[in-house]
C-alpha cells in the first residue's frame, strides 16, 4: 500500500535523537510567573485579579473575552504583583498578569467528571472553562473548534500526531509516557460527533508510538491508528487531512468544510485534563535542545514559567548559542530576548551555536523550481516572492498567495538561498491588515 | 548571557544544496562528453573547450568589475556556459571563434539582461546561433583530421550514402565537439538525474515527441535504424539533457515543463525534416526559451485546495 502522504514537503536533518528518549521531567517553578493575556487566537482574555490578590494553584486569573477566546488559570499560588505589557516570543510586548511565586504551590480543588455521564453541552463547556486551545503552536480556542454548525456531518476526528517538525519530541514522549490519556481524550472528543471516526494519525519515524497506540485502540471500534510518511509539514492541517483522508480544503475553508477535526496530542490530553479530571489547562511539554544545550531533554512545565529556567534546568548552555528558536527550527520564532514565558503553545525552545542563516548570502535566483516541488500549498513560491518585492497585492492574491502556510519549505531547499518564505509571508499580512482594515 | 542573539524569520535551517555546487554537477556531467571530445577530434578541440571557458569566465568578471558589482563568477555558471558553448563549435574552429562566441554568450545573452537568472535564453545556444549566422562557413565546417565530409544527419537528409548507428552512439563520427557521443552525453545525464539535479520531464518529453514526430512526418514508417540515428545525431542528446533543461530558460511549472518539451520536439522536427539544414536543435530551444514566460502563465498549478472544491466548502 502506498503510504499516507501529501503534495511536495521536505527532508529536514531531524534532530529528534538529541532528546527523543528522555522522559517528561517536571520542572518546580521558582521565580515570578508571567502570564500573557493573549495566548491564544481571538480576543485577549480579559484579567479578573488584581494587583495584590492572593491567587492559588488552578485558579482562574483572566476569564475568556468573548466566544474566540480562552480563560486562563494561575499554575503556581502567591500574589498578583503586576498586570502589565511583557515581551511574548514574537517580540511583541503584551500585557500580562504577573504572579510573585511563594513555592507553597496551594492548590485549588477539582471535580472530577465521568464523560460517559455528561452530554455534549456539558463536555464542550468544560473544554471552554478549562481554556483549552491549540497546543500544536496555532493557538485556536478548541471549544470553537468542537462546536461546528453541523457536528453530524464531522466524519473524522484526527489526532495530529505527526510532530514533523524537526528536533521536537514533546508529543512523542506524551505518547509513550501517557498513551492512555491520549486515546481517553480522543474519545471524549469522538462522544461530540455521533457519526465521526477517530484518527491517530503518526509519522512513521515513530514506529513504538503506532505499536503502542495500536495495541490500545485494538478494541475501539470506532479508533485507528495511520502511519503516515515521514516528511515535513506533514503536521500541517490541510496535508494531514489531505493524507488521512484524501480531501483537500484551501485556505479559506475550515476542517470542517471537509468533515474533520484536527486536534494536536497536547491538545487531546489537555481536554482529558478538563473533562474527565476538572482541571484547567496549566501544563505543557516542552522540549529544550539544540546543540548549546549541554542537557537536551522535555520538560512538564507549568505555564507562565520564564524561558531561562527551563534552559537551566536543561543544565544551561554549553556554548554560547547565537540563535534560540522557540518552537521548531521551520517555523519557530527567534528569539531576541531570553526573558520571555512559556505560553499554552510553546513547544519547543532549540537553542542553536550557530545560525547558518545568517552565514549564507542570497543570490539570483535561478529557476530551478525546487520551491515548486516542495511548496505543499502547490504555488510557485518564486513567483509570488517577486511579486510580494513589488508589494503588488493584487497579483499576490490572484497567484493564489494566500494559500501559503508559512511552511518554510520553499526557503528551505532554495540553492540560492533566497528569503521566499519572509518574503511572503509579509505580504500575506499585509494583505490581511488591508483586509481587516477594510472590514 | 552577554552577547546577542541572531534573529530572522522562519525557517532557520537550510539544504545544503547551492547554486555553485549545481552549477558544478552540470560541468562534472559534461566532462564525459568533453573527454570524448578531446579523444575524437584531438588537441585542437582541448584548446578551444579552454579558450572558450577562459574567456566567459574572464568576461563575467571584467564585466561586473567596470559595472562596479561584486564578481559572480564563483557560482560557476560561466563555466557551465563557456562548455556548453565549446561543445557546440566545430572541432576544427579557429580559436577566435570560441572569444566571439564567449563574449557574445556572457555580455550580450547574459549580463546586460542582469546575469544570471535574467536572461531570457540560453546564453552558450544564443551564442552558437549568432555564430552561425554571423560565420556560417566556419561554423558548419565539421572537416577535421578523423572525418571528412558531412555528419551523419546531413548524410541521411540528402539520402546518398548510409550512416553507421553503432559510431553514431558511440560518437565516432564528424560534428561539433560534445554532441556526436550519445554514451558519453547519456553518462552525464544519469549523474545529473541521480544528483537530483534535473529531472525527466523536459528530456524525455522533449525527445519522445520528436520520436513521434519522426515517425509520422519522417517517410521511412517505423524504420528503427533511421529513428535510432535521428536521435543519436546532432545535438539532441546535448541539447535535451544539458540546455533545454537549463533552470534559467525553462518553464518552473511541471505542466510547463512537458508542454515545453513537447514544442522543442516537434519543432526540431520541423526543422531537421523540412528545413534546409539538417540540425535543428538550438533554433528549437532557444525558440522555446522565448515562450517560457507564455508558457509559465498558462500552467499555474492550481493550489492546494482549489482543485476540487468540496460541496459545502467556500469558494476562496
Amino acid at each position: 500500500m502506498a503510504k499516507l502522504t501529501f503534495h511536495g514537503g521536505v527532508h529536514p536533518w531531524d534532530g529528534k535523537a538529541l532528546s527523543k528518549d528522555k522522559p517528561m521531567k517536571a520542572i518546580v517553578p521558582q521565580g515570578e510567573m508571567v502570564y500573557p493575556l493573549s495566548q491564544h487566537i481571538g480576543a485577549p482574555a480579559v484579567p479578573v485579579v488584581k494587583k495584590g490578590d492572593r491567587v492559588l494553584t488552578g485558579q482562574k486569573i483572566a476569564e475568556a473575552g468573548g466566544f474566540v477566546s480562552a480563560p486562563i488559570y494561575a499554575t503556581v499560588s502567591g500574589t498578583v504583583k503586576a498586570i502589565e505589557p511583557r515581551r511574548v516570543v514574537t517580540g511583541d510586548m503584551v500585557n500580562a498578569i504577573i504572579i510573585d511565586n511563594d513555592r507553597l504551590f496551594e492548590e485549588v480543588s477539582y471535580t472530577p467528571n465521568d464523560p460517559e455521564a455528561l452530554d455534549k453541552k456539558e463536555i464542550v463547556e468544560l473544554i471552554k472553562e478549562a481554556g483549552v486551545v491549540g497546543m500544536g503552536g496555532a493557538g485556536f480556542p478548541t471549544h470553537v473548534k468542537l462546536s461546528p454548525k453541523e457536528p453530524e456531518k464531522i466524519e473524522y476526528v484526527i489526532a495530529n500526531c505527526a510532530e514533523c517538525e524537526p528536533y521536537l519530541t514533546s508529543d512523542y514522549r506524551r505518547m509513550l509516557e501517557e498513551p492512555e490519556k491520549l486515546v481517553e481524550g480522543l474519545k471524549i472528543i469522538l462522544r461530540l460527533f455521533d457519526n465521526a471516526q477517530g484518527i491517530l494519525a503518526i509519522e512513521d519515524n515513530k514506529p513504538d508510538c503506532i505499536a503502542l497506540l495500536g495495541g490500545l485502540v485494538e478494541n475501539e471500534e470506532r479508533i485507528t491508528v495511520k502511519a503516515l510518511k515521514t516528511k515535513y509539514p506533514q503536521g500541517a492541517e490541510r496535508q494531514i487531512i489531505y493524507a488521512t483522508t484524501g480531501r483537500e480544503i484551501n485556505s479559506s475553508m475550515l476542517p470542517a468544510d471537509a468533515g474533520c477535526v484536527v486536534d494536536n496530542v497536547d491538545t487531546i490530553v489537555a481536554v482529558y485534563h478538563a473533562v474527565k479530571e476538572g482541571r484547567p489547562l496549566m501544563n505543557r511539554i516542552v522540549t529544550v535542545t539544540g546543540d548549546a544545550v549541554r542537557d537536551p531533554r522535555n520538560f512538564y512545565v507549568r505555564i507562565g514559567m520564564n524561558y531561562r529556567d527551563l534552559i537551566e534546568e536543561a543544565g544551561g548552555f554549553k556554548s554560547e548559542p547565537e540563535k534560540v528558536v522557540s518552537g521548531g527550527p521551520m517555523m519557530g520564532f527567534a528569539l531576541f530576548d531570553l526573558d520571555v514565558p512559556t505560553t499554552k503553545t510553546a513547544s519547543a525552545l532549540l537553542c542553536m551555536t550557530r545560525d547558518e542563516v545568517s552565514m549564507m548570502e542570497p543570490g539570483p535566483c535561478i529557476n530551478c523550481g525546487r520551491c515548486v516541488e516542495a511548496c505543499p500549498g502547490r504555488v510557485v513560491p518564486r513567483r509570488l516572492a517577486v511579486i510580494a518585492e513589488h508589494h503588488d497585492a493584487e497579483a499576490f492574491v490572484a497567484n493564489d498567495g494566500m494559500e501559503c502556510c508559512e511552511c518554510g519549505c520553499c526557503s528551505y531547499v532554495c540553492p540560492a538561498k533566497r528569503q521566499l518564505t519572509q518574503s511572503i509571508k509579509s505580504m500575506r499580512k499585509t494583505v490581511l491588515a488591508n483586509r481587516k482594515k477594510q472590514g | 548571557m552577554s552577547s546577542i542573539l541572531k534573529v530572522s524569520s522562519n525557517p532557520h535551517v537550510r539544504s545544503k544544496d547551492t547554486t555553485a555546487r549545481i552549477m558544478q554537477y552540470v560541468v562534472i556531467a559534461l566532462l564525459p562528453a568533453a573527454a570524448f571530445g578531446v579523444y575524437n577530434f584531438g588537441i585542437h578541440a582541448l584548446l578551444l573547450i579552454l579558450t572558450t571557458v577562459a574567456t566567459t569566465v574572464l568576461a563575467e568578471y571584467i564585466y561586473t568589475r567596470c559595472m562596479k558589482k561584486k564578481s559572480s563568477i564563483g557560482d560557476f555558471s560561466a563555466v557551465v556556459t563557456g562548455l556548453l558553448l565549446a561543445l557546440n563549435l566545430p572541432p576544427m574552429a579557429p580559436l577566435w571563434i570560441g572569444v566571439i562566441g564567449g563574449l557574445f554568450a556572457i555580455i550580450v545573452v547574459k549580463m546586460l539582461f542582469g546575469g544570471l537568472g535574467q536572461n531570457f535564453m540560453n546564453p552558450a545556444l544564443g551564442a552558437r546561433c549568432f555564430l552561425l549566422i554571423s560565420f556560417t562557413s566556419i561554423m558548419t565546417n565539421f572537416d577535421c583530421d578523423a572525418y571528412t565530409g558531412a555528419t551523419p544527419l546531413a548524410v541521411i537528409k540528402s539520402g546518398e550514402g548510409s550512416v553507421a548507428l553503432t559510431d553514431m552512439i558511440i560518437g565516432r563520427t564528424a560534428g561539433t565537439i560534445g554532441e556526436t557521443s550519445m554514451i558519453a552525453l547519456l553518462a552525464g545525464a544519469v549523474f545529473l538525474l541521480v544528483m537530483k539535479v534535473i529531472d525527466l520531464r523536459v528530456p524525455a518529453s522533449y525527445i519522445l515527441s520528436f520520436a513521434v514526430f519522426v515517425l509520422i512526418f519522417g517517410g521511412r514508417g517505423i524504420d528503427g535504424t533511421y529513428l535510432l540515428s535521428e536521435l543519436a545525431g546532432g545535438g539532441l542528446m546535448l541539447g535535451a539533457f544539458f540546455m533545454a533543461t537549463d533552470y534559467v530558460t525553462r518553464p518552473i511549472t511541471k505542466n510547463g515543463q512537458y508542454l515545453f518539451g513537447i514544442f522543442l520536439g516537434v519543432m526540431t522536427g520541423i526543422f531537421r525534416l523540412f528545413g534546409p539544414s539538417a540540425e535543428g536543435v538550438s533554433y528549437a530551444i532557444i525558440l522555446g526559451n522565448l515562450l517560457v514566460p507564455l508558457i509559465e502563465q498558462v500552467t499555474r498549478p492550481a493550489a492546494f485546495g482549489k482543485r476540487a472544491v468540496r460541496k459545502g466548502g467556500k469558494q476562496a
